[in-house]
């Protein structure tokens, strides 16, 4: 099973429900498996401390111009679409940071004087998470700092997804192609969000971004009582499901605050993201069913 | 006219309170530009309330389209396709999905029948809007788009030239979480990046990774501490790690419910008032005082990035 936990808005509390359901499932027997696909901000491990961690680069192709077979004939440049390759005087430039990588300067120069080197622009880190009585598998996807391009390394990242009975997915914010990448490819979506305007507005974003992709998703409201309940009222009206609700409780923000798990520094709450994982699993075979 | 000076608010990590931030700079500035760079979740105009002007179209890339007439399916386009964008085969032909299709029309180039042409995806819209406090230029990507770089380089263009032509001195962007391509748009050539941060692990250590890249295009910075006191002693810490740094240290805002009240009320944190009302005004005029004075600028860890 693969549940990706997504949000329009940052900041609403996705991070916070993957690591404290991986901890909870991995205590309880489950075979849990988690990726932090926030490859511009991955925090997962900030909570989650993993040992063992093993990192394999990710590299992206880039064209490379053999000078004493290159002829100016500006095949290369003419068909990139991204400007990455050009022509000054008979000299041939690439710029890396506009590589799209697609392959065409090199598939069309009719001198075969362009190859392909990978070039690094980030890493996938593979640890071991130790929970009371049990462990799980946290992935977490790096992107270089000062590269623009996340997908690459988004893609790296969800390709691990295998081997696990629970595959649990921290997505970045926002519904750009960083979260397709992280988002396609799973039975459920759990879409985080908050009860504020600002919260509302980027909810209906997410929802019609999963509807674009024709995934299944459902709710998980944070700080619930800080603002209004339109939140509540949209969902309904939309028939999206609400699993959790947590409070907006001053002790869940200090806890996070200070790198701690919610299900140590507030047991109290364990009962609650049970109960709401039983209605994520449950929703998520049910859309298995109906596709 | 001199030129606009551009103040762009960044964070890392999101919802740390960046949009309350600039819609109360906005308040106090008396006539800036504003410029929503969130393209992904544009918020700003939710505390604005803008006279929301008339939408443009935006078409940030190319798209291959088959003609299933001139189609043999010979299936060298899929087999060309570094993105996985060329659907189908067998007696169907193929199609093209646009969402995975980055445009690079190698598939165009490779067809031996001319059967792929490329054309253009209107991927977004952007508007010019009139707020109380001043001209805002925001845009909205649409949903499950590619190419917010291009929408947030196009929005932060429109918002000097409306400056530009208004006489306005001044415009503040708000930017987008993260460290990818629509961070890095925002950022080349800005005259001050302020990072709105707050007091948690998360957020000490995404600020830590986006002003490595505002390092790498040498722009001055300066840091708030939003929420203060979840984790006083974490904020000092981040208060010291930026004055480290060669940068300026503006000040704390402590948390205050009054904040999402003004959000539910649809304004901005000064027009509402509150205890964070004063905290914002205070880092307001250490900014604006930065902006009076010659900036340092921050040492280099590495080349700038051109993108």
């Amino acid at each position: 099973m693969r549940i990706a936990i997504a949000s329009g808005k940052g900041g609403t509390g996705k991070t916070t429900l993957a690591v404290n359901l991986a901890t909870l499932l991995a205590d309880e027997g489950v075979k849990v498996r988690l990726l932090d696909a926030d490859v511009e901000e991955p925090d997962c491990h900030l909570f989650l401390h993993p040992s063992a961690v093993t990192s394999t680069p990710v590299s992206v192709p880039l064209p490379v111009v053999d000078e004493a077979r290159c002829t100016a004939c500006r095949v290369c440049a003419e068909a990139c679409a991204f400007k990455a390759i050009t022509l000054v005087g008979s000299t041939v430039l690439v710029f890396p940071e506009l590589c799209h990588s697609c392959g065409a300067c090199s598939l069309l120069c009719p001198e075969s004087a362009i190859r392909e080197e990978g070039r690094d622009t980030g890493s996938v880190e593979t640890g071991t998470v130790s929970t009371p009585s049990g462990h799980f598998t946290l992935v977490t996807g790096l992107l270089n700092v000062g590269e623009a391009k996340a997908v690459p390394v988004t893609k790296a990242t969800l390709a691990t997804a295998g081997g696990a009975d629970v595959v649990l997915i921290d997505a970045p914010p926002g519904t750009s192609c960083p979260v397709i990448e992280s988002v396609r490819g799973s039975d459920l979506v759990v879409l985080v969000t908050e009860p504020t305007p600002f919260g509302l507005n980027d909810l209906r974003l997410a929802v019609e971004m999963v509807r674009a992709l024709g995934l299944p998703a459902v709710v998980a409201v944070n700080r619930m009582g800080i603002g209004d309940d339109r939140v509540q009222r949209y969902c309904a009206e939309e028939s999206l499901d609400v699993v959790l609700e947590l409070p907006n409780d001053r002790r869940i923000a200090e806890a996070y605050a200070r790198g701690e798990l919610l299900v140590d520094a507030l047991p109290d709450l364990r009962a609650e993201l049970r109960a709401a994982w039983k209605r994520i699993a449950v929703a998520a075979e049910s859309a298995e069913v109906t596709a | 006219m001199t030129e606009p000076r551009e103040l762009v608010v960044i964070s890392g990590k999101g919802g740390t309170g960046k949009t309350s931030v600039v819609a109360a700079f906005a308040a106090l500035a008396g006539g800036a530009v504003l410029a929503d760079c969130d393209v992904d979740a544009a918020d700003l105009y939710l505390v604005l309330d803008p006279d929301v002007g008339p939408p443009h179209d935006f078409s940030g890339r190319q798209q291959a389209i088959i003609d299933p007439a001139a189609c043999t399916a010979c299936g060298r386009c899929a087999e060309v396709c570094r993105f996985a964008a060329v659907l189908g085969g067998g007696a169907d032909g193929y199609t093209v999905d646009p969402i995975a299709c980055e445009g690079c029309g190698l598939c165009l180039r490779v067809c031996p029948r001319d059967a792929v042409g490329m054309g253009p995806v209107i991927n977004g819209a952007w508007m010019l809007s009139e707020t109380r406090f001043g001209p805002l230029v925001h845009a909205r990507l649409g949903v499950a788009e590619d190419n917010s770089g291009k929408l947030v380089t196009l929005v932060r263009k429109e918002a000097r030239e409306t400056a530009l032509r208004r006489g306005l001195p001044l415009v503040i962007v708000d930017g987008s979480p993260g460290i990818g391509c629509p961070v890095i748009a925002s950022l080349a050539g800005a005259d001050l990046v302020l990072a709105v941060t707050e007091p948690t692990v998360s957020g000490r250590h995404d600020l830590e990774r986006v002003l490595q890249v505002v390092r790498q295009f040498r722009l001055p910075f300066a840091v708030i501490v939003n929420k203060a006191d979840l984790n006083a002693p974490l904020a000092a810490t981040i208060a010291a790690e930026t004055t480290a740094q060669g940068a300026l240290f503006v000040t704390t805002i402590d948390y205050d419910p009054s904040v999402t009240r003004a959000q539910v009320e649809g304004v901005d944190v000064i027009t509402y008032g509150g205890r964070a009302a004063a905290a914002t005004t205070e880092a307001w005029e250490a900014v604006r005082e930065a902006f009076g004075r010659e900036l340092v600028s921050v040492p280099a860890t590495e080349e700038r990035v051109e993108s």
